[in-house]
Formats: structure tokens, sequence, C-alpha cells
């Protein structure tokens, strides 16, 4: 193997998770490539140009290109060498334990790249029509609420004149401020929960700014259309299923869908990497080290964060554990498993070391102020917690110190409903 | 005068209700868990500010959008405005990431600002 396609780590994926973690490895002079298939870094940080990124981690308030762009800069100084325009196609770990990697550009063609330790930094995909089965015609004007965001903020483009958007997640609530600000009409913002997924900032600078209507515990029965959207038929939800007597019709030419995201762990399970069915994202142990020994995970990719903060955080202390692992100082045992228990969803790591200071990360099933938060061990209780303000759309994280995670054993995190809120 | 708002500062999103002294018009505001919500309060009453995102086309082929931003909060009545006047520009490279764009925007001493280097 030529020395130029040797490196400590390859890092899959140029966002804020490989950035942030690319900076770390780098800056500790090992050799670190990062592998984007877009030609820009950044991710998907640069068609974010709204503000609110970086209020914890820069302590200043940026819009998603500035805070790409500093991350940016920050692995360059550092040292760290890219890959842009260029696919990785194949994962194999090779029988010494290092790493091939098959990938594929425009300028170099196929490049056989080899690394000793692996970080998988891909992001998420967004959910579609397809994956909550819409009914309805399938013309032209239905999109994604992020490819959207891809036409208007990178090419310019306008996706339509008036638009209907289902979810209230975030990203749809700043897509429906951003149309607006572009001369686009919004009809409507349909959500099927009985409140909005995303925060009350957004409903109030990006819905109630522009009076557009939010109909809550409604769902799109049917996409009207033959070669355009021509308008959809919405109706209530009574216990889950739609009140097909009140459905009431909504003109559209364009219609959005922000219903979540999904991890984008193809190349992982390739790599026979094992997956977490509450995430879609890898199963971790305390090191973010995933089943196949040498390959990482953190960002999106892992599991879905609500801040990109959360996400570099994240990702700057699986670079601090890569640089353990290429130094040959991880723990070589299993560790101990660390379970989701009463109305939390998920808890990330899923293992822990005996005596090792870890980062958890979960999120809440359930809306609640003054929750309390329990960890357990067996029958004793590690630790008991008041969380003022717990909602499924944000993330709680809580780092336990050595000594509390001295004993080992397998731990229960769970989550006792507060006061009620109204 | 009672008004009720949002605070948007923070995820928390506090529930203010602001009350203003018919004789001084003078306000308290109560709800809020910190004092950024008695400022935003007091500023979504009197003049209501947001901050502007928009894209600006550029002469450049690698980058023909440029994302931009106001480095402080406009008045709510001025976005319109300045939204046309940002699409009807175009940006020549180069640009440095936080380089003025469009200066002191009908002497409101907001700038608008690259958000990305061109």
């Amino acid at each position: 193997m030529e020395k130029k396609n040797c490196y400590d780590l390859a890092v899959i994926g140029g966002g804020a998770a490989g950035l942030s973690a690319a900076a770390v490895t780098a800056s500790a002079s090992r050799r670190t490539l990062v592998i984007d298939r877009e030609d820009h870094l950044g991710g998907i940080l640069r068609q974010c140009i709204h503000n609110g990124f970086g209020l914890r981690y820069f302590k200043e308030e940026l819009t998603g290109p500035e805070y790409a762009e500093r991350l940016a800069v920050s692995a360059q100084k550092a040292g760290a060498e890219f890959a842009l325009g260029t696919t990785v196609t194949e994962l194999k770990r090779l029988p010494d334990g290092t790493f091939e990697l098959e990938t594929l550009s425009a300028k170099d063609g196929v490049r056989i790249i080899h690394a000793r330790a692996v970080l998988l930094a891909m992001g998420c995909r967004e959910r579609n029509r397809g994956n909550i089965a819409t009914p309805g015609t399938r013309p032209a004007g239905v999109f994604t609420s992020g490819t959207a965001q891809k036409l208007l903020n990178l090419e310019g483009r306008l996706p339509g004149k008036k638009a209907v958007i289902i979810g209230s997640g975030d990203i749809g609530l700043i897509m429906a401020r951003r149309l607006r600000w572009c001369g686009i009409e919004v009809q409507a913002v349909v959500e099927i929960m009985p409140f909005p997924s995303g925060l009350t900032r957004n409903i109030v600078q990006c819905l109630n700014d522009f009076n557009i209507p939010l109909w809550l515990e409604h769902s799109v029965v049917e996409i009207c259309g033959k070669d355009r959207v021509e308008g959809v038929e919405v109706a209530p939800l009574v216990n889950g299923t739609p009140d097909m007597g009140r459905k009431f019709h909504i003109d559209c030419d364009t219609l959005l869908f922000s219903v979540g995201l999904v991890p984008e762990n193809e190349l992982a399970i390739s790599a026979g990497v094992k997956l977490n069915p509450a995430t879609g994202g890898a199963m971790v142990n305390g090191d973010y080290q995933t089943s196949v020994p040498g390959i990482f995970s953190a960002g999106n990719v892992l599991h879905v964060h609500d801040l990109v903060d959360f996400v570099s955080e994240e990702a700057i202390r699986a670079g601090q554990c890569i640089l353990r692992y290429l130094e040959g100082r991880t723990a070589q045992t299993p560790g101990n498993s660390a379970l989701a228990g009463a109305n939390l969803k998920y808890v990330i790591p899923n293992r822990y070391f005996t005596g090792q200071r870890t980062y958890f990360s979960f999120r809440s099933m359930i809306v609640t102020n003054n929750g309390t938060l329990t960890v357990s061990c067996g029958d004793r209780v590690l630790l008991k917690k008041v969380l003022p303000f717990v909602r499924p759309a944000e993330m709680v994280n809580l780092e336990l110190n050595e000594e509390l995670l001295s004993d080992g054993g397998e731990l229960t995190f769970s989550l006792e409903k507060g006061t009620e809120v109204k | 005068m009672e008004k009720n708002l949002i605070c948007i500062n923070c995820p928390q999103g506090c529930h203010l209700t602001i009350n203003t002294a018919s004789e001084t018009g003078d306000f308290t505001v109560t709800g809020n868990r910190c004092p950024r919500g008695q400022t935003y309060a007091i500023q979504e009453l009197t003049d209501p500010r947001r901050v502007v995102t928009a894209v600006v086309p550029t002469n450049c082929h690698a980058l023909p959008y440029l994302p931009v931003r106001t480095d402080k909060p406009l008045p709510k009545t001025l976005i319109p405005d300045l939204l046309n006047s940002l699409y009807k520009m175009r940006v020549d490279a180069p640009k440095a990431m936080g380089d003025i764009i469009l200066e002191n925007y009908k002497n409101t001493g907001v700038n608008v600002i690259a958000s990305e280097t061109l």
C-alpha cells in the first residue's frame, strides 16, 4: 500500500461530527482523512442558513454556514486531509484489524484507502412520503423539507408558489418562515400529534409571526393532482384514526414532508456493525466504539440530535476515545450494559466500562416538568435528579463519574413523571 | 393593559405576561424565568425585531448563492424591504465570512454580513 493512502483515521462524512472529531485527532498528529460525497465541507449545515446554532459550543449565535466554516477551518488548521466529491462504496475490516475503504470520485476514480480506525459520521437521511404512507396521486411538487431547503438555499430555486407542510418539527417550522421570506404562501402546517414537535420559540417566530395555521391532531389523508400537486385533503384524528366525515381541502401546489430523520447506516451495516433498533444508529460502548473493534460512531448517524452543539461535543469525545484506541489504551473488556427504562426512548452509549467516566445521552418519550430521573444498578439507586423541563424533542445529557460507575453492573435509566404540562 | 407573549430566547419558551401602567406607560413583566425574558417582552411590545437570513446571487460558479444574515435583529416592519433589496443584489467574489454586504440598512445600524467565505 502506498504511504499516501495510509491513514490513522478515516472519517466518513465531513459535517459537524466528522469535522469536530477530525480536529481532535489531527491536532494530536494522527494522520486523518475526512471523506465526503459533496464538493464542500460542512454537510447539511451549509443549507441551514438560519441562525440559532452555536450558542452552547461557540457561545454566540451563528447560522449553519458560519458554524460549518468554523469547524472546517479548525480541522484544516489541525492538519486534517480531505477527499471531497468522494463516496465510500465499501468498508472492510482486514484480518490484521485495520480497514480498507474503497472510494469513488470523478477526480481519482476508484481509490483504495487504508486506515487503522474509522469514524462513522454520515449523519441522517429524511423520512419521506413513503415512510409515513400518505395516500393519493404521485404528482410533481412533493418534497422533503430538506430537499426544498437545498433547492432554495444552495441552488436559488423556488419549489413552488403555495405550500402545505406536513409535520411540525423544527425543520418544517424553519422552512415555513423561509418559504414566506421567499414570497411563497404557506397554507398550513399539519401535525398528527396533539402538541407541536418543534420548539415553542420556532412556533412563535416561524408560524405566529406569519399567521400560518397549525392543525394539531390532523393528518393529510390524500394528495390530489395529476401532473402537479393541486391540494391536500386533511382530516382530524380521533384516537389516532382520521375522521373522514370532517375532512376538508387545502389548495396548494407544493407539499413538504418534515417527518423526522433516520441515521444513514447502510455502510455500517455492510461492515457488520450492529444497530440499535431504538435509534437506527450503531450500538456503541463508552468509547463510542461499535460492535466492530476500530469502527467508531458519533453525531446524527449514531442518534438524532436536536442541537448541532451536542453533535460537536459528542464527536470531540469520540475523537479523544479514538486517540486512546490508536495508542492501544482502550479497555479490552466488553463492559456493562446501560438500558433505557420507564419513559425513556433510548440511552447512548449502550455499554460502559467499570470505573470510566461516561457521558450518557437519552431522550424522553413524555412531556413533563420536574420529572425525576433515576439511575440504578440492580437494586441500588446511584443517582436521582429532578429535570425541570423534559420534552421528547430535547435530548438530555448526563455525565456519570468514575466513582459512581466503580462497581460495574447493569445500569438502568428511568424517568418518573413530574408536574402536568398544559 | 395586559398582553401575553411567549419568549423566543431559549427552548424553554416562557409564557410572559406584560402589564402596561396606563398613567406612566411603565411595563411589568411576569412569567419570565430569567432577565432576558423581561428585555424581550418590552422590546417585542415597543419595537419587535428579528434576525433576518437569506441568500444572495453571486458571480461564482462554485458558490452561486451566498448565505447572508443581519448582524443584529432588524425591526420587523423593515424585513420585506430588506429581503427585496437582497434578492435584487449580486455579490462578487472574493468575500470572507463576516464581510459586510449591505451597510447600515436604512440607518438602523443593522448590517448584512456574509455567512460563508466566497
